[in-house]
Order: structure tokens, then sequence, then C-alpha cells
């Protein structure tokens, strides 16, 4: 809390402070530990090995390949991440300490959201040079159009993969339950965003996906504002 | 709904069991006569033959399952977030559930309707995609369910989860839609006039009417089991 204010941190400085301050927590201990983002990046590099010996190279050309292949591996490796935002918390009952912090739930929240999408980011930093080195893609000057995509399929993924992490470390099987329950969320968010890069790696303007584009964006708009609102829900009184 | 609401009110006394259940009895009943009606006594259809008989079970439960049942469950989650009322969450259960069962007829007679008249089972189109999808949404919503042990945080939890879903159907719609489709689209509901001729609209509506009293009935059986479930549960508890 900034200087110890007595209002509630619903000021929008107070706000953001204490999420970045909760997401630098986070980041602090995955940058110390590195056990989830080695295992992500591996599992990442691995699957872009693996896909490309399934499929026959001269029946497919690679850039029809690519973008589903770019998807299906950044949603799985993002799924290894959100899975330990909260299981962190779980040890010690750190929650706890946190819930009774006077940091708004909603900044919690929203401080987990930019650990995980940091922690995505930083996947897809190393994966998709890798794909575009095994798939021998040539992206040229559509480098910038291609990791805005990203960044903006990886805000939603990283908004609805934490509330649902938030939901499943309530439960029993709290690993084999999220996929489960962020995979169906998953498809209005992984299937545009596969479409519109597709669209990028075949040489075309980003005019021409703008159907999918003005849906992704509007899956962020939406879904980003709604987990906020509900994730307060998830929190026992 | 009344009944499940006093099973709760009485505590330390569960309400006795009734051997058969009218309503279900009578909506089973329903059922089956439509059937025997779509069988004999509704003409064959001229382009799709026999096969187009499966539309009386078809688009009835679609409608149960598809448009009613996950409408339940979207209002009653939303609603629970807000009232905090265990019949809510136990609505939304059994809706889900219930819901499931039609989704499922839907996509068993979906591929085999396909199958004769579009020659394959499975296309990968609109609104088959949809309710795949939805069908994939409602069973994660129940797995969930199934995890949590607190009946407190199980309701809370689930009408989170059930909250969002309501959010997502229009979404993915709009993804599967912006493939293009092959579905025929609505042949009673359109702006003109019904393209169905009058025999088999009429063993239609009566399809609907007698897949809807399964469906309410079913739904109000499975409510009532979650509410004797539930008593059971604070009875052990006290």
């Amino acid at each position: 809390m900034s200087g110890g204010a007595p209002k509630p941190a619903v000021l929008a400085p107070a706000f953001l402070a204490d999420a970045l301050r909760i997401a630098r927590k986070d980041l602090l201990i995955e940058f110390r530990t590195r056990s989830a983002f080695m295992a992500a990046t591996v599992f990442a590099v691995l699957s872009v090995v693996i896909f490309r010996f399934t499929w026959d190279p001269t029946a497919i050309p690679a850039f029809d390949l690519a973008p589903g292949v770019l998807w299906v591996i950044f949603t799985f490796s993002g799924l290894l991440g959100l899975n330990r935002s909260f299981g962190l918390e779980l040890s010690d009952r750190a929650y706890d300490g946190l819930l009774a912090s006077q940091v708004s739930r909603e900044s919690i929240f929203v401080g987990k959201v930019l650990a995980n999408l940091a922690f995505v980011s930083g996947v897809q930093a190393l994966a998709l040079p890798a794909v575009a080195l095994f798939f021998d893609l040539h992206v040229g000057s559509a480098w910038g159009v291609l990791i805005g995509i990203v960044l903006c399929a990886s805000l939603g993924l990283a908004a609805v993969g934490t509330l649902f992490a938030a939901i499943a470390s309530n439960t029993r099987l709290a690993e084999l339950l999220l996929p489960m329950m962020t995979l169906p969320f998953f498809v209005p968010l992984v299937i545009p965003a596969a479409q519109t890069s597709a669209y990028i790696l075949r040489g075309q303007p980003l005019e021409d996906a703008m159907p999918w584009f003005k849906l992704l964006l509007a899956f962020d708009l939406v879904f980003v504002t709604a987990c906020i609102v509900v994730f307060p829900y998830t929190i026992e009184e | 709904m009344a009944t499940s609401a006093a099973t709760i009110t009485a505590p330390g006394k569960l309400p006795e069991a009734k051997p058969i259940d009218g309503f279900l009895a009578i909506s089973i009943v329903a059922v089956l006569a439509v059937c025997v009606r779509a069988i004999w006594f509704t003409p064959v259809d001229a382009m799709l033959g026999a096969a187009q008989k499966i539309f009386y079970v078809h688009v009835p439960s679609a409608i149960a399952g598809l448009y009613v049942a996950c409408g339940l469950l979207a209002v009653s989650s939303i609603l629970y977030l807000w009232l905090k009322d265990e019949r809510l969450d136990r609505l939304a259960e059994a809706s889900a559930e219930v819901g499931l069962l039609f989704m499922g007829i839907v996509l068993v007679t979906g591929p085999i309707w396909a199958r004769t008249s579009w020659g394959t089972w499975w296309v990968w189109e609109a609104r088959i995609t949809s309710t795949l999808f939805l069908w994939l949404l409602v069973l994660g919503y129940l797995v969930l369910r199934g995890a949590v042990e607190s009946p407190e945080n199980r309701a809370r939890l689930s009408a989170v989860m059930g909250s969002l879903a309501a959010l997502l159907v229009p979404f993915i719609h709009l993804t599967v839609k912006l493939f293009r489709g092959m579905h025929p689209g609505p042949v009673v509901l359109k702006p003109e006039k019904p393209s169905l001729p009058p025999e088999m609209l009429t063993t239609f509506l009566m399809a609907i009417v007698a897949f809807m009293l399964l469906f309410f009935a079913l739904l109000r059986v499975r409510m009532r089991w979650a509410a004797l479930r539930d008593a059971r549960t604070a009875m052990e508890a006290a």
C-alpha cells in the first residue's frame, strides 16, 4: 500500500502498484527457481520438433501447418505455467496471508495475470523463433504484427487461465481439472489467433484477417473484464 | 421445486421416497406416443426418406438441451452469485446434468442422420461444432462440481464457471460461424411460413411438447435428489 493511506485500494495508482508488486513477487519466485519456465520452454521446443516429424513436409506447406502448431504449443505450455500460479500460494497457507493483507482482491488477480502474461510471453519469445526456424518460415517484415497478435491472445489466455487456476487450486484434482475447464474457453481465442497468424504467415495484410482479429480483441475485452469481476467469488469468505 | 425447499426446512428428517414419479411417468408415455406417431402416422419425407424421422427426436432434444438447459444453467449460475440461494445451485446442477443428456442425444442422432442425408458421419460445421464444444464445456463444469468437496465452495466455484460459460457461448458460436456451414437453417420459426407440411408440423410440435415434459420431469427428479443429498449432508454434519 502506498504511504499507508486509510482508503481501500480502489484508486488506480494504488491498485496498479499493488498488482505490480504481486506480479513482481511471483516472477521473482519463478526467476529464482526457474522450474516451471524451464519445463514449459523445453516442452514447447520438444513439441515443435515432434510436430515437424508427424506431417509429410511435401504434402502440406509449412506456412499452413505452422499456425496450428504454434497455437497448440502456446496453449499447452501456458497451462504448465498457470497451474503453478496459485499452487505456489498453497504451501504454508501463503494465500491466506495474501488475502489478509490490505491488497484488494482485484489487485491480486491483476497481479497474477501480469505475472502469467510475462511467463507465457517469455515461453513464446523462445518458441516463436524455434517454430520459425524448424518450419523454415519467412516472416520478414511481419514480425511486429505477429508479435502483436501473440500478445493479444496471450492476454486473454493469461486472464482466463489465471481465473481457472484459482478455481482449480480449491479442488482435489487441480492439475487434471485445469485443462478440462480452460480448453473450451480457449477455443474462441486460439482459433482466431491461429487464423490471424495464418494470414500473416501467408504474406497477406492484417486487413484480410480483420474479422478474426476483431473477435480476438473482443474476447480480450470481455473476458479480462469479466474475470476481474468474478475473481473475488473464487475466494472463500 | 417447492418440495425441494420443504425437504431442507425440516432438519433431522428426510422425506419418504416415492416409488413412481407421476410427472416422469406421464412424460415418458408422451415421448413414446410421439415416437409411435412419428414412425407410423406421419408421412415419409419425399427427399430425405425414412431417416428424416430422426428430426422428431434430434430437434426437440436440441431445443431442450441447448437452449433451455444451457439457458437455465447460465441464469441460475449468475443469480446464485448474487442471491446465494442453494436452490439456484441445485437448479444449475440439475440443468447441467439433464442438459448433457439431451445434448448427448443431439450428438448421437445428428451423425446418424448426417450419414444418410449428407453421406458423412461428421462435418465441422458451425452448429455441430458449437454443440460439441458446449457439450465439452458442460462436461468440464460437472467434473469441477465433482472435484470440490464442501457444498458451499462447490456452489460458488461452479457458479463462477457457469457465469463465464454464459459469456463464452456467443464467442464460440461466432468463431465456428466464421467457418462456413452446411447445416440447414430453421424450418419452423421462419419469418415467412413454416416449410413443413401440416402433418409433419403437428408431429414436430407434439414432439417438442413431449421432450420438454421429459426434460422438466428429469430436472425435477434430479433437483429433488440433490435436495435429499444436501439434507443428508447437513444431517450428518449436525
